[in-house]
């Protein structure tokens, strides 16, 4: 995996919950790519036609809460979001976003430390967020051995898939 | 050891778990509602081909019960094929209801076991004393190959609920209160026990309430160390023989907060978050609250006992011209017990509208959507911008005696008067 993904951000606020990032109304939907279209459109409908490709969300406290609806990873990814930096995580989104080897990054206080547009480094060997514009760089906590794990195979279905043996080709 | 660490560490097969350990842990249930057909489609990127035990998951048809549009019906096809093809045991079509009160009902939940289910609320099972909790739809595709999960053994925090419920607080009421203080982070990662004297007299019905909106603070899982009323309940129903774990003397949680329940007064959770908590008397000190809809359902508030007490709050009145009751039973036999004792009559006769048992509106799906700038007082558990239709729409979380008293004058009204 890579450890070090630099990106542009968008910026958004705290318990930003999962109907904000998916609403309810998308639910039956199962292509990914449309999926992505409809990102945090509970917040703004111009952020998905408008994010940058490999970007960065940043968020305030408690992202992800609310319902368990992996569509919320799903869609971050297809977006094309390649990490979430936050000053907190609710449990299933940290779980699922693992699992789909979305990256959610602990970095406290980030919100107030950039804006739109601004581009930022994360390095997750030194645990580190890198504000290009202002050249500021802030502690991001490290993700647990059990998440480094599943993201180390690219995610939970790489990593069954080995586990059962149907990878044995490659 | 706590109780919820004794139901880890048995599953584990192991003596001792503590705190921040990992641990792989057998399920003895995992539910997999109608939003979920990720989950069919994850277990067979896998490599996955039949479930690890057809006697031990299950589909729950309930958030499209039944289903409003082509693709979900579709959905719900696709997964009817999975659950013929691995033939399994327990079965939950759109003639249901809410996947939390359908499972207790058909016996797949009891003391001492491990659920889980595709969807946030499976806190709601603390209430009989079981472990549960939610997973998305790839951890779920995981448990169906392997009837396994990780899980890092939670902190526990204890919310000890004393007193006697004043007329007019519900347990509703007392989760509100209780999520205005802990607010809805206060508890990402860890455990709730709800312990004290409220609790230790607290019918199924309310345990399943309070259980339930644990996860609005961010819980892991919730749990009561089960009474009587959950015994009688699980006795009649279990499937499987049980065994209730409980919590060591010496046991020391990580924060305690202590609630005295006979000082507490009608809660609402005002527009747009789950923790803006406040008394129902503040918020009409201030002025009229007039709505547009009142709705009563869902897994938090849409059991018989919620919908009794509306029906005798509503009987002999109507709901003004212009404005909307919505009542979802949470399931077929909610319903049908509530049809037999007059309630679901008494309720039509004052202008109510009676949907399917299921999920409904509570999450946006269909059946009784906001428009733009309409007010919604209801019994369900979330009050997130466009969580019921449009984001331009305001929702108050209240208690079923409260929606249904304000559903008499079409404005937020105290329900102690009319109790």
């Amino acid at each position: 995996m890579n450890k070090e993904i630099t990106g542009k951000v968008i910026v958004v606020g705290d318990n930003i919950d999962t109907d904000q990032i998916y609403p309810g109304r998308f639910l039956a939907i199962t292509d990914p790519k449309e999926i992505g279209s409809h990102c945090l459109c509970g917040v703004d409908e111009a952020i998905a036609p408008n994010f940058p490709s490999g970007g960065i969300v940043v968020a305030g406290r408690n992202f992800g809460c609310g319902s368990s609806r992996e569509h919320a990873p799903i869609a971050l990814l297809n977006m094309g979001a390649s990490a979430v930096l936050a000053d907190s995580f609710a449990r299933i989104f940290f779980r699922n976003a693992v699992n789909l080897g979305l990256l959610p990054v602990i970095c406290k206080g980030i919100r107030e430390k950039v804006k739109d547009g601004q581009t930022v480094t994360l390095n997750l060997e030194e645990g580190s967020v890198t504000v290009k514009e202002t050249g500021e760089v802030l502690p991001c906590e490290q993700l647990g051995d059990q998440a480094m794990k599943i993201l180390e195979a690219g995610g939970i279905k790489p990593m069954m898939r080995k586990r059962f043996g149907k990878d044995s080709v490659e | 050891m706590h109780a919820i660490e004794k139901i880890l560490a048995k599953n584990s097969g192991k003596d001792v778990v503590k705190t921040g350990e990992i641990v792989t842990a057998k399920v003895d249930f995992a539910e997999i509602n109608d939003l979920y057909l990720q989950t069919v489609y994850s277990f067979y990127e896998m490599g996955g081909e039949k479930v690890w035990d057809n006697e031990r998951c299950a589909f729950v048809f309930d958030h499209y019960a039944p289903t409003p549009d082509i693709k979900s019906a579709a959905n719900h096809k696709e997964m009817r094929e999975f659950a013929k093809k691995n033939g399994l045991k327990f079965h939950f079509d759109t003639n249901c209801g809410v996947c939390h009160q359908v499972m207790p009902e058909a016996g797949v939940i009891y003391p001492g076991m491990i659920v889980v289910a595709t969807d946030s609320h499976t806190t709601t099972h603390g209430a009989f004393g079981a472990m549960g909790t939610g997973c998305g739809a790839t951890d779920m595709a995981t448990i169906l190959m392997t009837g396994e999960l990780w899980f890092r053994v939670p902190e526990i925090i204890e919310v000890r609920l004393d007193g006697e419920a004043p007329k007019g607080v519900y347990p509703k009421d007392v989760i509100l209160a209780v999520l205005g203080k802990i607010r809805a982070d206060g508890a990402v990662y860890k455990a709730i026990d709800f312990t004290g004297s409220y609790v230790e007299k607290l019918n199924v019905a309310g345990r399943m309430t309070i259980c339930n909106m644990a996860v609005e603070m961010g819980a892991k899982t919730a749990y009561m160390q089960p009474n009587q009323d959950v015994i009688d309940y699980v006795m009649k129903r279990a499937v499987r023989p049980f065994e209730i774990q409980f919590t060591d003397s010496d046991y020391e949680y990580a924060e305690s907060y202590c609630f005295d329940v006979s000082e507490l007064e009608p809660e609402l959770a005002c527009p747009n978050s789950v923790e803006n908590v406040h008394t129902l008397a503040s918020v009409v000190a201030e002025g009229d609250v007039v709505l547009n809809q009142g709705y009563i359902g869902s897994c938090t508030g849409g059991r018989e006992e919620d919908i009794e007490i509306a029906a005798k709050i509503l009987k002999g009145h109507h709901i003004p011209e212009y404005t909307r009751l919505i009542i979802v039973p949470a399931s077929r036999e909610v319903m049908l017990s509530c049809m037999k004792k007059g309630y679901i009559q008494d309720l039509m006769d004052a202008g109510a509208t009676i949907t399917t048992p299921g999920c409904g509106a509570c999450l946006g799906a269909h059946e009784g959507i906001l428009a733009p700038g309409e007010v919604c007082i209801t019994s369900t558990n979330r009050n997130f911008p466009g969580r019921m239709g449009s984001t331009e729409a305001r929702m108050y979380l209240a208690s079923p005696a409260t929606v249904a008293a304000s559903m008499i004058h079409g404005k937020i009204t105290d329900p102690r008067k009319y109790l």
